[in-house]
């Protein structure tokens, strides 16, 4: 499940994936939704990781 | 900009600033400790901090006021260019979400202040030690001086003119934090993030409502740059895609080496609070965002500035009646106080724990670590102040680029020792040496630029100096830890 902590750097940081204007959204450009929309994604990708993981020992 | 003072907007300012100041002095009784008798309860507001407190705090620090003037000005300025804050704080969050909470535990278990104190305790070395600490220390001053220039930038626009609001500001700010520690930002935090959502789902909904939606704003926006020229646009040059990919990375991985958010990091109560707040905090990811976009929204509302860091205090101003300027201002402001707060007691905690009782008193009490941070925190805001007011605004803004450079070459040191003990510290004290010095070298040799460039197999690549030069840290601290390992034996250093 870690893995998935990768997702966000591989969708974000490889430019030539989101770098145009169409097909817009609302108005936006590719370049803006898609980034955006990788807000909520990373956040998901992240809780679907914590939720996978054994629960901390006792502090 | 306006010359004559808009009470109207003054008045909404100071009510919101008075409030805030009051909450300052009495968060010392919050949640409350003995803040004077321990540099735990002082420097880290108890290390109780639960899910919220921290999401608010973490929140209000890292996503500073600069960043509302200064990611617009940048985005009005450049276009696309100016986005790559989007990028970088959303990946942010899964290396907040491996790491922080390692970190958390041993600084927990070993009742660490400072990332120079986790250093320490992995590798036992005073050199490695002083070098993150003053490494801390010096990025985050003009970090704290631009702050103020973003106060300074909306107290400006309000038509008031002098030095005089910025050294009040910064005096009332100076003494809460002297007097509450970590639990004053803490608190005004609630009251700051509130204000500044408010202002932004306003603006967002608002702004393009009056100026036609969000496609004629890309669209004025897309005319504008393609007048202008240049490197300039709604997307990316090809030239420009490795800069703004290399600017996200560098900077992610820089955002929690620096002492303020990892002030936020110690101070919360346990590891899943921050793992929690890695799934939680994006929602200011999504904000910074859209505040972003009225670099765009300028555009289409017809404004023009000649300095870049006036585009969102003139846009609130030419499409809000001035109270609910008056209000944005005050976010503003106010957001400025909260991470000023936070970085001069960072820097404090790293003085007090990692010069001063290493070096001067070893036999220090908990209640004279208290009592030094807190005239610590004093000079370095004083400093941040006489930064702000006697040099050029540029000087600021090319030391907090140098900042960003200089704190990632502490990854390697803070971060590995969480996971492996094969780096021996007198590598990583080169790698970081090197580091420093090869990309302080290269920025200034390009004319303070953050980029560098290297030509491999005839092409020429440009990418963000920072991240070039972690990459030679670690490549430097892995060869000299090879080289080390082969002249003396293991157990000389390594401590387990």
């Amino acid at each position: 499940m870690w893995i998935l902590l990768l997702v966000p750097f591989v969708g974000l940081l490889w430019v030539p994936f989101y770098n145009f204007q169409e097909p817009a959204l609302f108005g936006f450009p590719f370049f803006y939704w898609y980034q955006l929309a990788w807000v909520p994604i990373s956040s998901v990708l992240v809780w679907l990781v914590y939720r996978s993981r054994a629960p901390d020992e006792a502090p | 900009m306006a010359d004559q003072i808009d009470w109207t907007a003054l008045a909404i300012f100071l009510f919101f600033f008075i409030l805030v100041t009051v909450m300052g002095f009495f968060a010392a009784r919050w949640k409350s400790g003995p803040v004077s008798e321990h540099l735990d309860e002082w420097g880290l507001g108890g290390r109780q901090f639960g899910t919220w407190i921290t999401w608010f705090l973490v929140g209000g620090d890292f996503y500073t006021a600069y960043t509302v003037i200064a990611v617009p000005a940048l985005v009005y300025a450049v276009g696309a260019y100016g986005f790559f804050a989007l990028p970088y704080t959303i990946i942010v969050y899964p290396f907040v979400f491996a790491v922080m909470p390692v970190l958390w535990k041993v600084a927990h278990r070993n009742g660490h202040v400072t990332a120079a104190d986790v250093v320490h305790g992995t590798y036992n070395s005073r050199g490695l030690e002083l070098a993150v600490a003053v490494t801390g220390m010096i990025a985050t001053m003009p970090y704290i001086a631009l702050q103020l220039i973003g106060m300074g930038v909306v107290i400006k626009a309000m038509g008031l003119t002098g030095e005089l609001p910025i050294i009040a500001a910064f005096i009332i700010l100076a003494l809460y934090t002297y007097n509450s520690g970590l639990r004053a930002p803490a608190l005004i935090a609630f009251v700051k993030d509130i204000m500044i959502y408010i202002v932004v789902l306003v603006a967002v909904v608002v702004v393009p409502a009056k100026l036609g939606g969000y496609g004629a704003v890309f669209s004025a926006a897309n005319d504008a740059f393609t007048a202008k020229g240049g490197a300039t646009g709604l997307t990316l040059k090809p030239s420009q895609m490795l800069p703004y990919a290399s600017l996200a990375l560098g900077s992610a991985l820089a955002a929690f080496m620096y002492p303020h958010t990892l002030t936020g990091i110690f101070a919360s109560k346990s590891a899943d609070t921050i793992r929690k707040n890695a799934i939680l905090l994006p929602a200011y990811t999504l904000l910074l965002g859209l505040i972003a976009l009225l670099g765009y929204m300028a555009y289409a509302a017809g404004v023009k500035v000649s300095s870049p860091n006036d585009v969102v205090p003139v846009l609130f101003k030419v499409l809000f009646p001035s109270w609910f300027a008056g209000f944005a201002f005050a976010a503003i402001a106010i957001g400025a106080l909260v991470p000023a707060a936070v970085m001069s007691i960072g820097a404090a905690n790293l003085f007090t724990r990692n010069v001063w009782k290493s070096y001067i008193n070893p036999g220090i009490s908990h209640a004279g670590e208290a009592a030094v941070a807190k005239i610590a925190s004093l000079v370095v805001k004083l400093g941040a102040l006489i930064f702000t007011l006697f040099l050029p605004v540029q000087y600021a803004l090319d030391l907090q680029l140098l900042g960003g450079l200089w704190i990632l070459q502490t990854f390697p040191a803070l971060v590995f020792g969480l996971f492996t003990r094969w780096f021996r510290a007198e590598g990583l004290l080169l790698g970081w040496a090197i580091g420093i010095g090869w990309g302080s070298w290269t920025a200034w040799s390009n004319g303070l630029k953050p980029l560098a460039s290297i030509d491999l197999g005839g092409a020429s690549y440009v990418f963000y100096v920072g991240l070039g030069a972690l990459i030679l840290n670690i490549g430097v601290a892995a060869l000299a830890t090879v080289v080390i390992g082969l002249i003396s034996p293991r157990s000389a250093t390594a401590r387990s």
